[in-house]
């Protein structure tokens, strides 16, 4: 079964990646493992006819967000995290809390196996309805964005605009300009 | 085929990765980091039930979500430039005061 690998494998490597983003010190090797996860996570999309949110994320997530991250992290030359004095010092440390939020995960992990087992339907495989070629058209997708969510695109062009002003405004040094 | 289940757990485990980074990472950018992992998780189980239905209104909402993850991350970043500047610090435990 390719198709069975090829998941596997992508979101083992989209978790694996993930996990190392927080797993370490040093923010650099962070984004680049993020950078990973994302593409691992475009591999996925691909299988689920999504090709077009597949390359979305790769120019969009990995191409510019990620950039703009790595930009800063190199304009801050960020520190690394200095954990050994967080690990003892930090309240989410004491051994209560850690038990209660271990009991938290247990009821949480309990509680999405309950449901994922008792819901019809999602057992079923992906794609059984309606035809490849429809969900994965880019003609189909322009059309419904800009009929039905015509609306949410126009606003979204104004929620872009006003970050961009806040942006340039947050990061100007204070006493330039004006 | 892949049952949807299975993409439906591993966007849970993503969420969940993302969480543990925002609650015991000391780290802005870090955070940030994770904020993004949290908004892809979500971003897998659109797609994931989109397919199921047959409709394309998934991939349209992911769409939407990456243009707000892209504004957030320009204006996180910014916020952070600006607190670095102040403190010459990333700790989110060194920006305790309201006021300075």
């Amino acid at each position: 079964m390719p198709e069975t690998l090829v998941f596997y494998a992508f979101s083992g490597l989209a978790i694996g990646a993930s996990a190392l983003v927080i797993g370490q010190r040093n923010p650099m090797y962070s984004v680049m493992m993020l950078i990973a996860s994302f593409g691992a996570l475009a591999g996925l999309y691909v299988q689920l006819d999504a090709p077009f949110v597949a390359v979305a994320q790769i120019i969009i997530y990995a191409g510019a967000i990620m950039v703009l991250f790595l930009f800063v992290v190199m304009l801050l030359n960020a520190p690394k995290e200095d954990g050994a004095e967080w690990d003892r010092s930090h309240p989410l440390r004491q051994p209560a809390v850690v038990r209660f939020g271990g009991l938290l995960a247990l009821l949480l992990v309990v509680q999405l196996g309950w449901a994922l087992l008792s819901a019809r339907g999602l057992g079923g495989p992906v794609g059984a309805i309606g035809d490849a070629e429809t969900v994965a058209s880019v003609r189909v997708l322009g059309r419904v964005l800009f009929t039905e969510y015509v609306f949410a695109f126009e606003a979204t062009s104004i929620l872009i605009l006003v970050a961009m002003v806040g942006a340039v405004v947050l990061a100007r040094r204070e006493g330039e300009g004006s | 085929m892949i049952p949807l289940n299975h993409y439906l757990i591993v966007s849970a485990m993503l969420f969940a990765i993302g969480t543990t980074g925002v609650l015991l990472r000391r780290n802005l950018i870090t955070i940030l980091l994770s904020i993004e992992i949290m908004l892809n998780a979500v971003n897998l189980t659109f797609i994931a039930f989109g397919r199921q239905l047959g409709s394309v209104d998934g991939q349209i909402i992911v769409f939407f979500v990456m243009t707000v993850a892209a504004a957030e991350a320009a204006v996180g970043l910014a916020i952070v430039i600006g607190l670095f500047r102040h403190r010459e610090s990333l700790n989110p435990d060194a920006f305790a005061a309201l006021k300075w």
